[in-house]
């Protein structure tokens, strides 16, 4: 049976990526091993360490550039990670200086927010209600 | 002749208003949240190259402006166009005796 264990996201620095993804979102290291120029590096969920791994990968290839910046440029999130509640995550987040370009809106069946990684990318917050 | 022909064929379409709402309700949107109240809340399932080319009618007429805060790209509401239409057609009057 087919399934997902590793999704990722292109990240400037992978450095200035982990201590983001750790210490502001909340994500605990699972991988990091050297892979070539760079690292084959992925963090989990605590509450499910043995569960989907996010790729921390280089957005070194020239076409990554320009797609982050048109995607940030509109606010479209490259991805979308699930929390309890997004207004107490959003005033979490926001104490430790994380940007949002979306407040937590209320849309029907989910809450959601926008946030900058940091690493060029943005990053949606989701409660299904 | 119109003086401001590009505002009224702005407020004359039922998507740009429904935009205009929506900033009212919450200015300062990127083009991803504007689209997402549009399909939620409306039910429209205009593409979001259509919102972007709706929002470019818009600024064009002077009641949107775009803002960008270091890489991303903010739409505000100015309403202040729409000031020529009640000075054109005042409603302060006091109304006619039937």
């Amino acid at each position: 049976m087919i399934r997902i264990n590793v999704t990722s996201v292109f990240v400037d620095d992978q450095a200035k990526a982990l201590a983001f993804y750790t210490e502001k979102l909340g994500f605990t290291k699972k991988t990091d091993v050297p892979a070539g120029e760079y690292r084959w590096l992925t963090v989990v969920s605590p509450a499910d360490p043995d569960g989907v791994e996010l790729l921390l990968e280089p957005s070194a290839h020239p076409a990554a550039g320009p797609f982050k910046e048109a995607l940030v440029a509109d606010g479209i999130p490259f991805t979308s990670f699930a929390v309890d509640d997004v207004h107490a995550e959003v005033e979490r987040l926001k104490a430790l200086g994380v940007v949002f370009t979306q407040e937590a809106t209320d849309l029907g069946p989910v809450v959601t927010a926008v946030l900058d990684d940091t690493c060029g990318n943005l990053i949606q917050l989701a409660t299904m209600k | 002749m119109d003086a401001e022909p590009d505002l009224f064929k702005a407020i004359g379409d039922a998507t740009r208003r429904t935009i205009l709402d929506e900033l009212t309700d919450k200015d300062g949107q990127t083009l991803f949240e504007l689209c997402g109240r549009l399909t939620v809340k409306h039910g429209l399932a205009s593409s979001r190259q259509a919102i972007s080319q709706h929002l470019a009618v818009l600024e064009q007429a002077g009641l949107v402006h775009t803002r960008r805060q270091g890489r991303y790209k903010f739409h505000h509401l100015d309403t202040s166009p729409l000031r020529s239409i009640v000075e054109r057609w005042p409603i302060d009057r006091e109304a006619p005796n039937p």
